[in-house]
């Protein structure tokens, strides 16, 4: 019945940035563990030595502790150390320094209640328009019949297909409520919010297929938002585009939904 | 419960260290927080109204006119109720509640002003929801609607119920009216920054 | 001791004289004695508190045997609540989440803190006669009172309870079920806290006892009028969110609805659904968490200020770093005001503004750093006398350690990437709210006990709670540390659904067993609490040998607190003072005795 499962660390790493996260989660850590096991022994220590017993007063006598001020600044010092040397270039790298796209792979996900729809651009390159009011059962992400760049877009649910050792720009949007697009595999977490489109970047270095969670609370089902991202080989990445028939609808059951 | 208040310090009586008795210390933490909440509301209208592609002008689809009579009412009423203290302080109750009933009834004209300024904006079919322009003009104006309702029944608990305690304790009567006083300048207020921001702009 | 017996024995006369003028009603039901609606604050707030915690209860069944149907409650839920096999049901879930969050942090903890402790104490310790306004602070109590009955009545309504997180993030909220009666209620509890904390900071400026400075104040003083602050200026934003959420519920606007939005294939306005959009999700979030997160300190600081009490009691010495501690807390006042966004660094919010919020982030825990270290100095040269609310005080500062510490990868941004909305963002605040400040509750429940009844609680039941408690609150939120870090989500109905659920099934698991045994680990609480209150030991006024000014007045105080005036003389923990023979020197006891 339970399916065990005692992890205690970090999942499988196959982007190319992610052992910088992981890198700092490490070091924090390691402060975390150094700041409590000296604080702890302080305070262990004081618990054995400073019970009430007969003939024993408490020292009122204001102890001058110079070793509490150097952890304090040794805290506040180790702190600016992480931020500036660690959480800064990565997050400046993972958000800001994006890929030229035309050395990119470009997709676009658009979430809805409960899915993750794909969104590719063909052949030709160029996303087809998109509106809201073309969306339909048969058009899940609403592009415009009129746009000759639409015909030949790929449009998947719940499975995302990459290539390997080649930047990947996602461009996020949602068709009603707020979503949260998580790779942990990839170290990539993103809030998908309606009304706006967010792009966010990353570079898978092996191979395997791994879960897209919904992160954000989105509605009752939002436990069953889960999709598949599929790391191909060039070769691969290429052969599966090309088996999927453009501009036709994917074919989704009830099930992918769970409305 | 007025046994209650005799043993609590410097209900009336202001305090040496803060110079302010308590229920006008009160009355200025209160309304700091109030200017939390509308502080809030105004950086939300800031804010929605800057991520809008189009937002009309107040004064196109607003009634200035009404806005401006209603503001000089508004602030009118500030001025009588200062009144009304001054005339409380001097021992005129006479003069101070002929002052509040003023205040009151400016007060009321400014809600029946309101009034017909929201009907005219129903007859239009323009509601909260027509667009966020109208959703912020009814939210902040109502709002203010609502402060300037609650001020009125404080004005009338004054002039009516609450009237006996200027026999029983004069000094804590004229101080009940300060603290309202305080809050129907802070009304005043909000509605100065209100008007040139909804309907000016 | 004959003088003390004599002391809660003159008490007891003078509660009775009253009792002849007052009818039983307004003495007990709608008192206007801060301790009266102290007492009634606690009781009220420790019902929500098992309420809030018996949702979960529920919820954790859920976690541990997915899918499994309930045993006994299930046949008690509604139908939207439990799937046709009584098994909870994913709005059932959601649900019992929202309103967990909700009750514990609004309508259990804030109120146990401020408006039980505070209530009680703040007036005795500054020797005042009751809070500044009476009235006010009993319409306080019942418009909370009102707030918490709207919230509970919510899950009998049609369309239910709330069910979109405590945090209610729109455009969720705004076209979800029960949200409309949650927004009322908050309103309700807005305007409660509002009501308090005006009366807590007026009492504490103006009614201190003669001789009473600012740096006499007990540190609990001190915590409640911070926090008094936090209230009063955070509130008001989150006012003006819900009832603009109201506006967007109930009359159609569109503050937080963007343009373009298609729910469940129809795109807005519909009928049901009226809404035009141009207005801005974010905006709820700045607005909420502009208000949650100096409303976390709301929940630590009076926990530290209960817990600084018992430490500076029990290790008979006076507060190491007093006013390090007190200058710390007024800076973490400040700087809560400005750390509100990083609970949105995943919002696609830019480097910059990610990196000013980290900083401020990063700064504001060291304020906390001194406070705890100030408490940890503190037991150093100490005699200790482990009682029962020692033990929780001291089990408060290695768990709000590891809650503290567990921020730090949260407030970077980097880190967040991985970690936020994980059972690590989970773990890391239940060990600040639930073995911190829960424990510190306890520990100022064991101490003013005796203040309030006249009677001590049991030690043997003490610590029959104090360890399986300590024991079972690691057992069930340190594993979600590392579900966590695996990357499991929060909110999760149904872990097994994802990878890094089935990773660490095992832990939740053994995190539900532990709230369950925890659960049972109340039990000799509840019978304590009640039992001793008729059948505890009596003590005298002063049982802990305390030297701050509530225990100058008779167990239990009579209306107006004090039987003589009371005068302050010295600063508030003077134990253990060199060439006097007693170990202690009350703060209202003149010098030339
Ligand atoms: C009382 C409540 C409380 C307190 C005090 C704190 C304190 C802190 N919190 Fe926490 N936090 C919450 C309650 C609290 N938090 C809640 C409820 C949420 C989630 C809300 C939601 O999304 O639903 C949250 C979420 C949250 C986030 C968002 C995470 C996310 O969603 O991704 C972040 C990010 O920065 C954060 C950071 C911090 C930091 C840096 C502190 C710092 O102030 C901590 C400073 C303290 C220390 C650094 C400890 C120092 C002590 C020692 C070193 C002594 C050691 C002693 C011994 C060994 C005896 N918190
Ligand atoms: C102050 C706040 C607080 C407190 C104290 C707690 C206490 C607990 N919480 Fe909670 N929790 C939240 C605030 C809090 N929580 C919030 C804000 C969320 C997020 C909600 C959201 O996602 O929107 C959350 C979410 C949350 C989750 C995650 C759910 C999810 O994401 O899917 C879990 C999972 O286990 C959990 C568990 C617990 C447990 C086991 C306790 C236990 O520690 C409880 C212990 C309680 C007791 C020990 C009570 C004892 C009672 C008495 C002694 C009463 C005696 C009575 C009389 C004398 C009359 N909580
Ligand atoms: Cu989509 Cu959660
Ligand atoms: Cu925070």
């Amino acid at each position: 019945m339970m399916a065990g499962g005692y992890s205690l660390w970090l999942p499988v790493d196959v982007s190319k940035h992610g052992f910088e996260i992981d890198r700092l989660i490490y070091a924090l850590h390691i402060l975390m563990a150094v700041l409590f096991v000296g604080w702890g022994i302080v305070f262990a220590y004081c618990l054995v030595r400073f019970r009430q017993r007969p003939g024993h007063r408490a020292d009122a006598v204001v102890i001058k502790a110079k070793a509490s001020k150097y952890a304090e600044i040794g805290v506040a010092v180790f702190e600016a150390v992480l931020l500036l040397a660690f959480a800064v270039p990565v997050l400046a790298r993972v958000k800001n320094q994006f890929p030229s796209e035309a050395e990119s792979e470009v997709v676009r996900v658009v979430a809805e209640q409960f899915a993750w729809n794909g969104h590719y651009a063909g052949a030709d390159g160029v996303f087809g328009r998109t509106d809201p009011k073309f969306i339909a059962p048969d058009n899940l992400i609403g592009l415009d019949p009129n746009d000759p760049h639409g015909t030949d877009d790929i449009i998947t649910v719940n499975e995302l297909h990459v290539p390997v050792n080649k930047p990947v720009i996602v461009r996020l949007s949602s068709k009603d409520v707020i979503h949260s697009f998580a790779v942990p595999a990839l170290r990539v977490k993103q809030d998908v919010i309606p009304g706006m489109t967010i792009p966010i970047w990353f570079e898978a270095a092996r191979l395997g297929e791994f879960d897209i969670q919904c992160a954000q609370l989105c509605g009752n089902n939002h436990f069953k938002m889960r999709g598949r991202i599929h790391i191909d080989t060039d070769a691969a990445f290429a052969e599966w585009k090309k088996s999927k028939a453009p501009g036709e609808a994917p074919k989704v059951s009830e099930e992918d939904f769970q409305l | 419960m007025s046994a209650t208040a005799e043993v609590i310090p410097h209900t009336v009586e202001p305090h040496p260290v803060t110079g302010v008795y308590n229920g006008k210390f009160g009355m200025w933490l209160f309304l700091a927080s109030e200017i939390m909440l509308f502080g809030a509301l105004f950086s939300s209208y800031v804010l929605l109204r800057v991520g809008s592609a189009e937002w009309p002008h107040g004064y196109s689809v607003l009634n200035v006119p009404l806005a401006t009579v209603n503001t000089m009412v508004l602030i009118t009423s500030s001025v009588t109720v200062v009144m009304a203290w001054y005339c409380l302080q001097l021992n005129d109750f006479g003069k101070a509640r002929l002052y509040l009933l003023a205040t009151i009834g400016l007060a009321l004209v400014f809600m029946v002003i309101k009034y017909i300024e929201y009907s005219s904006k129903f007859e239009h079919h323009h509601y909260p929801r027509t667009n966020l322009f109208y959703g912020l003009y009814f939210t902040l104006t109502g709002l203010h609607g609502l402060h300037v309702l609650g001020g009125i029944l404080v004005f009338l608990y004054f002039v009516g119920p609450g009237a006996g305690m200027w026999k029983t304790d004069p000094h804590r009567y004229t101080n009940r009216v300060e603290c309202a006083g305080l809050y129907w300048h802070f009304v005043d207020l909000v509605w100065i920054f209100l008007f040139p921001s909804i309907y000016l702009l | 001791m004959s003088a003390a017996t004599h002391g809660s024995h003159a008490g007891h006369d003078h509660g009775a004289a009253h009792g002849h003028d007052l009818p039983f009603w307004r003495k007990y039901v709608f008192s206007v004695d801060h301790k009266v609606i102290g007492v009634q604050y606690t009781i009220t707030a420790l019902v929500f508190l098992l309420f809030g915690f018996s949702l979960m209860m529920i919820m954790r069944y859920q976690l541990a045997y997915p899918g499994r149907p309930l045993p006994i409650v299930g046949s008690w839920l509604g139908p939207g609540l439990v799937n046709a096999d009584r098994s909870l049901s994913p709005d059932g879930y959601n649900v019992f989440g929202a309103m967990h969050g909700t009750i514990m942090v609004f309508l259990a903890v804030v109120p146990l803190v401020v408006g039980g402790f505070g209530n009680y104490v703040v007036p005795l310790q500054i020797g005042a006669p009751d809070m500044a306004f009476p009235r006010l602070n009993a319409a306080s109590y019942w418009s909370y009172l009102s707030g918490g009955l709207v919230m509970f009545a919510s899950f009998f309504m049609k369309g239910g309870a709330a069910q979109s997180g405590w945090t209610s993030y729109a455009p969720l909220a705004v076209i979800s079920p029960g949200q409309t009666v949650w927004l009322l209620g908050m309103v309700l509890l807005i305007t409660s806290s509002l009501l308090g904390s005006v009366n807590f900071i007026v009492t504490i400026v103006q009614l201190r006892a003669p001789g009473l400075s600012f740096f006499r104040l007990p540190f609990f003083v001190w915590a409640q009028f911070v926090t008094a602050f936090l209230l009063l200026l955070a509130f008001p934003p989150l006012e003006a969110a819900a009832i603009l959420q109201l506006m967007d519920r109930i009359a159609g606007t569109s503050f937080f609805m963007p343009t373009g939005l298609v729910v469940s294939g129809q795109i807005l306005p519909t009928e049901a659904l009226p809404h035009t959009g141009g207005g801005s999700p974010l905006l709820w979030q700045h607005l909420f968490w502009f208000l949650a997160h100096p409303e976390v300190y709301v929940l630590i600081l009076p926990a530290m200020g209960i817990v600084a009490e018992v430490v500076a009691n029990n290790t008979r010495k006076p507060l190491w770093g007093y006013r390090s501690m007190v200058y710390a807390i007024i800076f973490l006042g400040f700087m809560s005001f400005i750390v509100w966004a990083h609970h949105m660094f995943m919002t696609g919010m830019g480097t910059k503004l990610s990196l000013f919020f980290a900083t401020t982030t990063m700064i504001i825990s060291i304020p906390s750093v001194v406070v705890l270290t100030a408490l940890i100095l503190s037991l150093w040269g100490a005699a200790m006398r482990f009682n029962s609310q020692f033990l929780f005080a001291l089990a408060f500062l290695p768990m709000f350690a590891i809650g503290g510490l567990t921020g730090l990868p949260l407030g970077l941004p980097a880190s967040d990437i991985h970690l936020h909305d994980t059972y690590y963002v989970i773990g890391h605040f239940h060990y600040v709210v639930a073995p911190g400040t829960i424990f510190a509750i306890f520990a100022g429940v064991y101490h003013w006990y005796p203040k309030v009844t006249g009677r001590k609680m049991s030690e043997l039941l003490g610590r029959v709670h104090f360890w399986p408690s300590l024991i079972c609150m690691n057992v069930i939120f340190l594993p979600m540390l590392f579900q966590g870090l695996q990357g499991l989500s929060r909110r999760t109905y149904d872990p097994l659904v994802y990878d890094a659920g089935q990773a660490v099934q095992g832990w939740h698991f053994v995190s539900s067993w532990g709230a369950w045994i925890l659960a049972i680990a109340q039990i000799p609480f509840i019978i304590n609490f009640f039992w001793s209150a008729v059948a505890g030991k009596k003590v005298s006024d002063n049982p802990w040998d305390a030297t701050t000014l509530e225990w100058a007045a008779p167990s239990p105080p009579p209306h107006g607190n004090f039987l003589k005036s009371v005068s302050v003389y010295r600063d508030p923990y003077v134990y253990s003072p060199p060439g006097r023979p007693s170990d202690f020197w009350p703060q209202n006891q003149p010098p030339e005795d």
